[in-house]
């Protein structure tokens, strides 16, 4: 048997992901499958960085409702996200989303529940930097993400 | 009193990252909230120009603009969020 672990961090350090799996899966004797996402920052256009701006509190609970809504559709033993604030540059690490289950669907489709609700409902800003020390331009927030969520209702509506 | 707090570049526009204010009885929604914050300046009006696009939350919980304010002890406006 397995206990119910989760892990919410908003960060600015890295995170490790090799550790995080482990956390999900030691000694959790039915966890089949760990799944993880990665968000990095890549390189667009001219952009140099990213700095990532958060609401201290509210984030940290937003996404404890988003992991315990996924909790509720899904047959989980674990989920852990962490995102990382402040300054990131081109290629680093900007969130992850693992989630552990004794099958590899639940696991899959739970990590893509969580991603996509982070990004519509979790207070985190992003700010491109195309050149070092410029003031920076705020990213817009894309509809298709609102209307993403939309889909997820009407699939896991119970 | 009520704390204020803005992000992103509603707080870049307004010039400040949080504020405690007194809002007036008549105002009790959301929107009137927001129309009450406009009439305070330049710097606000600039911020809070575009209604439909801002984002509220009351004590840490997201709202629509027609949500009562009442008793709501911490006000934050920020832009539709971009994490991930």
């Amino acid at each position: 048997m397995s206990d119910k672990r989760i892990r919410i961090a908003i960060q600015t350090e890295p995170f490790d992901i090799q550790a995080e799996i482990n956390f999900l899966s030691k000694d959790q004797r039915d966890v089949g499958a760990v799944v993880t996402f990665t968000g990095i920052c890549r390189q667009d256009n001219s952009l140099q960085a990213l700095e990532l701006e958060h609401y201290p509190g509210m984030a940290e609970n937003e996404l404890h409702l988003i992991v315990e809504e996924a909790f509720s559709k899904w047959p989980l033993q674990g989920a852990v996200v962490v995102h990382r604030v402040g300054k990131l540059e081109v290629s680093e690490h900007i969130v992850l989303v693992a989630t552990a289950s004794s099958h590899r669907h639940a696991a899959f489709d739970s990590a893509n529940f969580i991603m996509d609700y982070l990004k519509s409902k979790a207070p985190f800003w992003k700010k491109e930097h195309p050149q070092k020390g410029s003031a920076g331009n705020w990213v817009d927030a894309k509809e298709s993400d609102q209307k993403i969520l939309g889909r997820w209702r009407a699939k896991t509506a119970n | 009193m009520t704390k204020f707090l803005y992000f992103a570049w509603v707080r870049e526009r307004i010039g400040t990252q949080s504020e405690e204010l007194d809002i007036p009885a008549s105002v009790t929604t959301v929107r009137e909230l927001l129309t009450w914050l406009a009439g305070r300046g330049d710097a606000y009006a600039n911020a809070l120009s575009d209604m439909e696009t801002l984002r509220v939350a009351l004590d840490q919980t997201h709202v629509e603009t027609d949500a009562p304010i009442a008793g709501s002890r911490e006000i934050a406006i920020f832009p539709p969020m971009t994490g991930g």
